[in-house]
């Protein structure tokens, strides 16, 4: 089992960040990972993306083309950049907030989160990508929710453990939208 | 040592520092800034240096004043600036001094872009830099073979006195896999009886030089440079090689492209192709022997690069005519994918069975 996601928005969502943690989790799970960010010379505003590969057996290519077995993506371009990178039956998870469109494919499953309004009824708006990537863990079960809490201090350092409950919350909740 | 997950930049930084680097001369250019970064934090905790110089060029003539102090020492850079360190690159080899030295790759020619390249493989195994030199080229192709081979390289450089090169290229720098750090095979190293340490009044000053103005001294010199690249390129290929015995179809690439050929080889190996990899880990001495061992009667052999083909020249001296070439490459920050290598393979292989 490989699972090929590309997380996608402007820079300061969270995107690299929780491709971090998915590829930590899979790694603490004792599976091969990768995460490959795009990087150039814009940063914060523009857009950000990063493929993360989470597999049983070992990586070829870290790059993700044309076989996303998911994407999440945090705003319009991207949505518009990467719903054609995704295979036959693949996922595809809009943040509802702040994407009006819809996709256009119908070969793929598509789900709605809205999760700057679920992550701001948590009490922090910036937790959108957390709530993003529970609707992900749900829908794939690639790694346990309790596996990305794991790798949350060593991504972030332990300073930043403080923020574990919300987090934890967020994820939760993304969860839910799915089940 | 449990497993970790590093960026391929920090990864260089940290096996560097295991390995005993203890001084680190650079100028910052993207898509290796987290090496520089990483050892500007790191290197003060050890009792070490990190300096920014005013330029690569003056970068590379400290790392050339510090190995020839005896220390262990190394530079990292990108394409461009790589290009400007030529000129003491063949001065360390000249003087025949170790020193580690990075280059993760970007596109060129000129100040090119900064996205993934592997167009400097001419510069690397051929030289920017005058003479008759070499230097040793390794072209890791995961996070975990960039800080094994990062660990062994600084004593690879010591035990013959050489420039090593670490190849990379934008995606080994940036990208983040599992790695765990090894204590590297041990090699014999020697004294360094010549480094300009101070004589402590006890014996003749070391001169560190290479300039040789009677011709037939520099001759003499040039003899023994080229004895040890001779026990080099006998005694430190390597290389990765896999189904080439029976292969319709082999595939050379290094690196990176290495990665994607394999994601290639996988899907052909579904319609019924044989396809057979040689994978250099060595650059220099690039691994021609294993090309002897390629089938008899395979219908010929697909260079695979991040260039507009330079590994291409060495694959067709080591094929030496027995084969077919053929060339499959993405230049400029393009990175070819899986369906460009098996067209490519699919009519080299004469189409599907």
């Amino acid at each position: 089992m490989a699972e090929k996601a590309i997380m996608a928005g402007f820079g300061g969502q969270g995107v690299m960040a929780i491709g971090k943690l998915l590829a930590y989790a899979g790694m603490l799970e004792g599976k091969e990972v990768s995460w490959l960010p795009s990087y150039g010379p814009e940063m914060r505003g523009g857009t950000a993306n990063c493929a993360v590969i989470v597999s049983d057996t070992l990586i070829g290519s870290p790059i993700i083309t044309d076989d996303a077995t998911a994407a999440i993506v945090m705003n319009l371009p991207s949505l518009d950049k990467f719903e054609s990178d995704i295979v036959k039956n693949g996922k595809l998870l809009i943040n509802k907030s702040l994407i009006e469109k819809e996709a256009t494919r119908d070969d793929i499953n598509a789900y709605y989160i809205p999760a700057n309004e679920i992550a701001s009824e948590l009490g922090n708006a910036k937790a959108a990508n957390m709530v993003m990537l529970g609707a992900y863990l749900e829908l794939t079960k690639i790694v346990k929710p309790e596996s990305i809490i794991k790798a949350f201090t060593k991504v972030f350092g332990e300073e930043k453990a403080k923020f574990i409950p919300l987090n934890e919350e967020a994820l939760k909740k993304g969860a839910e939208v799915v089940k | 040592m449990a497993k970790v997950l590093m960026k391929g930049n920090e990864a260089v930084g940290a096996a560097a520092i295991k390995a005993g680097c203890k001084y680190f001369f650079g100028y910052p250019i993207t898509p290796q800034n987290e090496i520089p970064e990483y050892m500007s934090r790191e290197l003060p905790k050890i009792g070490g240096v990190f300096l920014q110089a005013e330029s690569e060029i003056a970068a590379i003539n400290m790392v050339y004043g510090a190995s020839g102090a005896g220390a262990r020492v190394m530079t990292s850079s990108s394409s461009p600036g790589i290009a400007l360190k030529q000129e003491g690159i063949s001065y360390i080899a000249g003087a025949e001094l170790p020193c580690v030295i990075v280059n993760m790759m970007r596109g060129g020619p000129g100040l090119g872009g900064i996205q993934p390249s592997q167009a400097d493989y001419f510069q690397a195994t051929r030289g920017g830099g005058n003479g008759d030199y070499r230097h040793i080229v390794y072209a890791p192709s995961s996070i975990q073979e960039t800080v094994d081979i990062m660990m062994e390289s600084f004593d690879v450089a010591e035990m013959y006195r050489i420039p090593v090169m670490v190849l990379g290229d934008g995606m080994i720098g940036q990208m983040m896999e599992a790695v765990e750090f090894h204590e590297p095979k041990k090699r014999e190293l020697q004294e360094k009886t010549w480094a300009t340490d101070g004589t402590k009044g006890k014996r003749k000053p070391n001169i560190i030089n290479s300039l040789f103005l009677d011709p037939q001294e520099c001759e003499n010199h040039n003899i023994r440079l080229e004895e040890k690249h001779k026990i080099i390129s006998e005694k430190e290929v390597r290389y990765e090689a896999e189904g080439i015995e029976d292969a319709d179809v082999v595939c050379v690439a290094y690196g990176t492209t290495s990665r994607i050929v394999k994601n290639a080889i996988v899907e052909c190996k579904k319609e019924g192709i044989k396809v057979g990899i040689i994978r250099p880990i060595t650059l220099w001495p690039f691994p021609m022997e294993i090309f002897d061992k390629i089938n008899k009667n395979a219908k010929g052999v697909l260079t695979v690069e991040m260039s507009m083909g330079q590994m291409i020249d060495d694959v067709k001296i080591a094929v030496n005519g027995r084969f077919p070439v053929h060339f499959v490459g993405r230049s400029g920050g393009m990175v070819p994918t899986p369906a460009n290598v098996i067209d490519s393979i699919k009519n080299i292989a004469g189409g599907v069975k």
